[in-house]
């Protein structure tokens, strides 16, 4: 446990008084906060610590919404639901990483993205089980009064999100980690050292979709009413990657900075712009990309950021 | 002695090109082998082939008893076999520590990342690089990362070692110190493989030579036979070479 | 299940599919990118050949001659200043890029044009054409004659011409191509370029035969996508065989398990081939 470590665990620590200061605005900003960070951070394992460019986050936020969907509309309770949804999609996402991580650079990424439209067109295919392109609707899951429903969804996004920080910095504490590393650097040289790399890349896959899974499942309970075009949305795979993009690929802490801050600019531009916010966004990912190559954290923290990448 | 490695009939063949014809031989444990040849004979898919890379097409591969033809490399590295490459593969962001660590920890079962560390800096003693544990591969110059490679395979505790070319790009001082590093791992009993050009480090280190030519096996034998066998000067030596060596011996 | 008829529209379908697909080929194989604004353009070509022929009665197998270069000076000049500054840089920046590119260009088309699908009517109307029992509407089958004229013509710029030549130099081995005196950087752009010409004219026809609207751009994308993964990168030979394979595939797949499997289908295909033959049907290994 590093200073970064501690930092991000400080930062997350900080979100959880937000309900103190603020009424269902704030909250409302909050949940989407604490959602944010927790795909930036999981999407961080398999891209920033494996060095695998993937752009499946929506396909498993959607998998996750509607699991938990299904299970709730079935009468099992809220914890249950996530629970489930989140351990299948461990496995689920385990097992497809054996088989799409052995594609690397383009090829993957496009695999991962065909990924969200497969799962997409079976989500919306399979009418009786979901509603199909009528979408979903899901029973009221929590306590009376809309303030405490707010707060309550505020923090079980809240435990999801550090649940995820304490599987990411878990993970880059042990041999997965350094493993991840290694494979990022150099896969061959990995292997040609006893690394068994697809065993990790499929760990790190896993792991990068369950809390993505569960967040998803919690949205959908959140919401109330999830369609496929909804949840399946790229920009659930693609705003992960700008954020972490922002904060600095690699560092926890640099990419849930980075999610905090797209998630400030996100609101300003949609109170102002709505009409053309999706543009906007277009424009804030050109300019990003072309100017600030390393993220955020490049700029102010300077040494520090040596560090903080890949920690 | 006992056998280490047995390979049978091996065949490798890339689209039309056949890297190696139904090789055959056998390597003792504790002995020094130099592997030689023209370019193109087949000598780093002879390795490649042994250590899991590329598939071999028939043939078959064993060793210390078991049939590893169809391993994969992880699983070759974690049975002892350790290879070198001819063009250097370090981690590049991490430091020269690390890089001898992660071999360390992935190659042995059962070792934490902390052990691993200790061990790697006795490796990196070794080869004469403590110096430079901290500092991060990517800066390292050329003759410095191909020690790292070196104690890379010792941090492996391999049984069997693949050298391709350690000496390739380096100066005759270099050269020099990673020779004396073979020596003292053939000493300590370390079976080795190395593929080599430099005729000098062969005829000074290896008690055993194979020539390889157009992916076959055309000499195997002592040194000094080997060096005297026709076929060896056409293909590989030359006749000068020849000549000059022979009035040396 | 293999009708004659099952057959002709998979052929008709399947060198359209082609057209759409060989820009996106083209700047995948010679650029490594892969280019997200690719759908948007083809929707901006066939609004283009909307509002020629609604207001200035120019036929959509006339418009390309405006579409052509006009989408080539907006390609070249987009890698040129922008692209080419990350030309280097790994798949994660290059995607992102032109995915925020995509994203102005299609936000400003929805501000600019509205999402409602536009459909160009020919006035008078061509019809179907008949022979054998096989019915083929005319508008497709000449949009697919013209979608075989052009990639001729890109087949013969790449065989023939100097330009042509320099491109498959860079496609195949960068270093050398700059060893032998061709400058790479505006090659790319010309690529680029070109890329989004064809992409135009692909739009072109598709106003011929499909509504016009924003919306559609992901699913054109789409299509491009799976035609190249199937067909192999950066060859016109690739994207046709891509493109027929892809239409069968969809044809026989409509007929037996109903046609709204049909884009599922096409991505498990596509899929399938990234893990089984990466290179596609026609393409070589070692583009990722």
């Amino acid at each position: 446990m590093n200073r970064l470590h501690l930092a991000l665990l400080l930062l997350i620590g900080c979100i959880a008084a937000l309900p103190w200061f603020g009424g269902p605005y704030a909250l409302r900003l909050g949940t989407t906060a604490c959602l944010y960070a927790t795909l930036a951070l999981s999407w961080n394992v398999v891209g920033g610590f494996a060095g695998y460019p993937s752009f499946a986050t929506a396909a498993f936020f959607g998998f996750g919404a509607y699991a938990t969907g299904v299970l709730l509309t079935l009468g099992l309770p809220l914890s249950l639901s996530i629970l489930l949804s989140l351990l299948a999609a461990l496995l689920l996402a385990g097992l497809l990483g054996a088989v799409l991580l052995r594609l690397r650079g383009h090829y993957f990424a496009i695999a991962s993205l065909s990924l969200v439209e497969v799962l997409r067109e079976l989500v919306n295919n399979a009418t009786d089980l979901t509603g199909g392109g009528m979408g979903l609707n899901i029973p009221l899951a929590a306590g009376s009064g809309i303030l405490a429903d707010a707060v309550f969804f505020f923090y079980a996004m809240w435990a999801v999100l550090l649940a995820t920080a304490l599987m990411v910095i878990g993970v880059s504490m042990s041999k997965l980690g350094f493993g991840l590393a290694c494979i990022r650097q150099n896969e061959t040289a990995a292997g040609m050292i006893g690394l068994n790399a697809t065993l990790y890349k499929s760990l790190a896959f896993g792991l990068s979709a369950c809390f993505v899974s569960a967040a998803g499942g919690l949205y959908a309970a959140w919401v109330h009413y999830i369609d496929p075009s909804d949840v399946f949305d790229i920009l659930y795979s693609v705003k992960p990657i700008v954020m972490a993009l922002m904060g600095g690929i690699g560092s926890p802490l640099g990419v849930a900075c980075g999610a905090l801050v797209y998630l400030g600019l996100e609101e300003v531009v949609w109170r102002h712009y709505i009409q053309i916010h999706s543009g906007v966004l277009g424009l804030l990912i050109v300019v990003l990309l072309l100017c600030l190559p390393h993220g955020l954290l490049s700029l102010r923290l300077g040494a520090l950021w040596r560090r903080a990448r890949h920690v | 002695m006992s056998e280490i490695l047995r390979l049978d009939r091996l065949s490798r063949h890339f689209r039309g090109l056949q890297a190696l014809r139904e090789v055959s031989l056998g390597i003792r444990q504790g002995e020094v082998v130099g592997l030689i040849g023209p370019n193109g004979a087949g000598k780093t898919t002879l390795v490649n082939t042994v250590c899991g890379v590329t598939p071999a097409n028939s043939g078959s591969v064993n060793y210390r008893g078991r049939d590893i033809t169809a391993v994969k490399p992880y699983q070759a590295a974690r049975l002892g076999l350790a290879r070198t490459f001819q063009i250097v593969q370090p981690f590049g962001e991490f430091t020269a520590l690390d890089n001898v660590a992660a071999a360390a920890l992935f190659a042995q079962q059962g070792s934490s990342l902390k052990s691993a560390r200790e061990q790697a800096f006795a490796h990196l003693a070794f080869v004469g690089l403590e110096a430079h544990a901290g500092q991060s591969a990517a800066t390292l110059t050329l003759a410095m990362r191909k020690r790292l490679e070196l104690a890379k395979t010792l941090a492996m505790k391999p049984k069997l070692l693949f050298l391709d070319e350690v000496n390739a790009g380096l100066n005759s001082a270099e050269v020099e110190r990673a020779t004396k590093l073979i020596h003292q791992m053939a000493a300590n009993g370390m079976t080795i493989v190395m593929i080599e050009h430099l005729m000098k480090v062969v005829l000074n280190v290896c008690t055993r030579i194979i020539v390889l030519h157009n992916g076959q096996l055309i000499a195997d034998g002592r040194p000094g036979d080997v060096m005297k066998n026709p076929a060896v000067v056409e293909a590989y030596l030359g006749q000068q070479y020849a000549r000059r060596h022979a009035a040396h011996v | 299940m293999l009708t004659a008829q099952l057959l002709i529209n998979a052929l008709v379908l399947g060198c359209l599919y082609a057209c759409i697909a060989i820009g996106f080929s083209l700047v995948w194989g010679v650029l490594n990118v892969i280019n997200l604004i690719h759908g948007s353009f083809i929707v901006l070509g066939a609004y283009l050949a909307f509002g020629l022929y609604q207001w200035l009665a120019i036929p959509p197998w006339y418009a390309w001659v405006v579409a052509a270069p006009l989408f080539f000076i907006v390609g070249y000049g987009l890698q040129r200043l922008l692209l080419n500054r990350v030309i280097t840089a790994p798949v994660l920046v290059t995607l992102t890029l032109t995915f925020g590119l995509d994203l102005i260009l299609n936000n400003a088309m929805i501000y600019a044009f509205k999402a409602d699908y536009r459909k160009l009517t020919l006035r008078p109307p061509l019809g179907s054409l008949s022979l054998f029992g096989v019915v083929v509407p005319v508008d497709r089958l000449i949009a697919t004659g013209l979608a075989l004229a052009l990639t001729g013509v890109l087949y013969w710029l790449l065989r023939r011409s100097r330009v042509g030549r320099a491109i498959v130099a860079v496609r195949l081995d960068r270093d050398a191509a700059v060893l032998m005196g061709v400058n790479v950087k505006s090659i790319y752009a010309t690529a680029f370029g070109l890329g989004a010409a064809l992409a135009g004219c692909a739009g072109v026809l598709m106003a011929l035969i499909f509504p016009i609207s924003a919306l559609t751009s992901s699913s054109y994308l789409g299509k491009a996508f799976v035609v190249c993964v199937l067909g192999g990168l950066g060859s016109v030979s690739g994207a046709l065989a891509g493109g027929l394979l892809l239409a069968l595939v969809e044809g026989i797949g409509s007929a037996t398990i109903g046609p709204s499997h049909a884009t599922t289908l096409s991505f498990a295909l596509l899929i399938v081939f990234l893990i089984v033959r990466p290179q596609g049907l026609l393409g070589r290994k070692g583009f990722e």
